[in-house]
């Protein structure tokens, strides 16, 4: 069963639509202007558009509210959504509920766009959220979960908006092949949650770039984390995580690739450090790191470090920077590499010195720093460094 | 003074240090050109370059040039010739020379790699820019030095321990007043301290064209508002002018009074 809505159909709202429909009905929504908000789905439904139909809410509130379970929302076009600093309004909300596809969908000139709140076994599939925000304090996230377990979020794309993806007390969660540019914040921003999958996705000029805290057992494969460039920016931040795979990931050109706080049982296995300014910011109380197989490229500095403890192993990586001899032939440097300068040591300690970056008494400092190590952490060094960047 | 200039810098033109230094810097910019084709990350290279071998190059021709040609710079005092114009005309030949040597030099290989449509050409004259001014600035204090001092090997010794300063020993000060002072805002500090070094003054304009500015972090942007501005950069110029003309008008000074 279902029912088209169209401006010369006897049914001319989506409101009216959604009245009269049964449990488990498909609502058509054809081509058109809909000035219509605070639309509450209170049963299972699948509301379909047809050649994108608009739905402008003329920033008065929020525009759909889901509150039913195995509910569908596909091909709508939601511009307008209101600004408010109480409730938080968001282009569509599902709330408590189970078992929802929002697939298809375009949001403009939003605040929040799709907003999860307690409610699982989703799926937010191919949606693009183009948001127009400027400050931090009157935007919104892109997609936002809340207390919400086992959703896929796939191939979407956001930008403009406060955070891209936002995820927050939100467990096994798969977020794939999804693009995230030009946010304000953060292109990813999750917290207090876990056993979460991270793949393919492309993370590029994000205010801050993306930020992972308080989380355990996550896997990042295959994503890429570009120009996130500025002051304070970085490609990944990590605080507070535990038992995190970075695998094969490419971080290309960002300030900070990667910023580590209080992160332990981390494993780095075959990402490639490509033009950043660190590759590796460690800020300490991070233990039994494994860095392997990386590929460290004409980075400003490899790897930074503010304490002489290390618990972390860097092997089999390979770094540009590397000056040593393979007489065997086997592809592995004969000479250890020890990636940590002294000037990123001093860096760390007085930040304004890094205008001497490029001097010649630095390059002095860092080769006897080199011959004999002092300052740097003794034991952190790659033993048998790679010859070839494979 | 023309008709010196012309003397000094036709006798510098025809000399073989000449030619040697500007083919090694046609060479040094062909070969890294060739290693890679990125033009942008060559200007990093070559500034790297650039910030120490102009100055000590300055230096050493300095004063070589001074010690050397002593007989003639006699013989034309016996004329009547004016001073000034005698010692500003040797002075602007070889900085002349010079710099024509570094322009040439680096110029031909990143024109014929496509310097004109590329994006790199502004920060390319920058560097430019800053390597003459290193070679006015060098020369003026190595010409300074050697009339001060009528011992050659005193004169080298000096003219070279000046450089070593410039460009080693003034940035560990440096750094150590960083480090010593770090409980203090050091924004000011550090930027008065880059702008009193005309060696760590042209580094700096360069790195901040550059791009690098975001690694600086909060220093980074303070640097970038004074730089970034109309006001900084004239700033940066006016003060490597004033390090080109003191040494000079000292040079005038000293060759007024000095009893050959």
């Amino acid at each position: 069963m279902g029912t088209e809505v169209c401006e010369l159909c006897p049914v001319k709202s989506i409101q009216q639509a959604i009245a009269m429909a049964d449990r488990g009905d498909t609502i058509w929504v054809k081509k058109g202007t809909y000035q219509e908000y605070n639309l509450l789905v209170d049963k299972p439904l699948t509301i379909i558009g047809e050649d994108y139909p608009v739905i402008d809410g003329e920033d008065q509130g929020e525009v759909l509210r889901i509150v039913a379970d195995s509910v569908t929302i596909d091909g709508l076009f939601i511009i307008n959504v209101g600004t408010s600093y109480t409730s938080d309004h968001a282009a569509i909300r599902v709330v408590k509920s189970s078992d929802f596809v929002i697939r298809n969908v375009v949001l403009e000139k939003l605040f929040f766009g799709i907003f999860l709140e307690k409610s699982h076994n989703g799926e937010i599939y191919h949606n693009r959220i183009i948001g127009d925000a400027k400050d931090e304090y009157n935007s919104g996230n892109g997609i936002h979960l809340w207390y919400s377990n086992n959703i896929l979020i796939s191939k979407n794309i956001v930008q403009g908006v406060r955070d891209g993806i936002y995820l927050e007390f939100a467990d096994s969660i798969t977020v794939t092949e999804n693009v995230s540019r030009k946010n304000l914040r953060y292109g990813l921003h999750f917290m207090f949650s876990n056993n979460d999958i991270y793949t393919n996705n492309e993370f590029e000029n994000n205010g801050a770039g993306v930020a992972v805290m308080f989380s355990k057992h996550i896997q990042m494969y295959n994503n890429l984390f570009r120009d996130n460039w500025g002051t304070a920016s970085f490609g990944l931040l990590l605080k507070e995580i535990n038992d995190l795979e970075i695998e094969n990931n490419v971080f290309d050109n960002n300030t900070i690739a990667i910023s580590v706080e209080g992160a332990n049982r981390v494993n780095y296995l075959n990402n490639d450090f490509k033009s950043n300014g660190w590759a590796i910011k460690v800020r300490g109380a991070c233990y039994k790191n494994l860095f392997k197989g990386n590929r460290f490229l004409h980075n400003s500095f490899d790897v930074s470090y503010n304490s002489r403890i290390n618990d972390n192993l860097f092997e089999g990586n390979y770094w540009s920077k590397y000056s040593g001899y393979d007489l065997d032939r086997d592809g592995i440097g004969d000479v250890p590499y020890r990636p940590v300068k002294l000037f990123s040591y001093i860096v760390n300690r007085t930040p304004e010195t890094i205008v001497l970056l490029r001097s010649l008494f630095i390059d002095i400092l860092d080769f006897s720093e080199k011959v004999s190590p002092v300052f740097t952490p003794d034991e952190l060094v790659d033993r048998h460094p790679l010859i070839n960047a494979l | 003074m023309f008709k010196i200039l012309k003397y000094s810098f036709y006798d510098l033109a025809r000399s073989r240090w000449s030619y040697i230094y500007f083919l090694f810097y046609l060479i040094l910019a062909l070969v890294l050109l060739f290693l890679n084709n990125d033009l942008s990350k060559a200007v990093i290279t070559l500034m790297n370059v650039i910030i120490i071998l102009v100055p000590l190059i300055g230096t050493i021709f300095g004063v070589m040039y001074y010690y050397n040609s002593r007989e003639f710079t006699e013989l034309l005092l016996a004329q009547p010739i004016k001073r000034s114009s005698i010692f500003l005309g040797q002075y602007l030949g070889i900085a002349l020379s010079l710099s024509f040597s570094l322009l040439f030099g680096i110029g031909i290989p990143f024109v014929i790699y496509g310097l004109f449509n590329s994006g790199a050409i502004w920060d390319f004259s920058l560097l430019l820019l800053t390597g003459v001014f290193l070679t006015f600035i060098f020369v003026a204090i190595a010409f300074t030095i050697s009339l001060n001092n009528e011992n050659k090997i005193k004169g080298f010794g000096y003219a070279v321990l000046m450089w070593l300063f410039l460009a080693v020993i003034y940035d560990g000060i440096f750094l150590m007043s960083l480090v010593i002072f770090e409980d203090y805002p050091l924004d000011k500090l550090s930027l008065l301290g880059t702008m009193l070094n005309p060696i760590d003054l042209s580094r700096t304009l360069i790195l901040l064209k550059l791009d690098i500015s975001a690694l600086l972090g909060y220093t980074g942007a303070v640097f970038k508002q004074f730089f970034g501005r109309q006001l900084g950069l004239f700033t940066s110029i006016f003060v490597l002018c004033l390090w080109t003309v003191i040494p000079v008008l000292r040079i005038l000074y000293k060759a007024r009074s000095k009893d050959f």
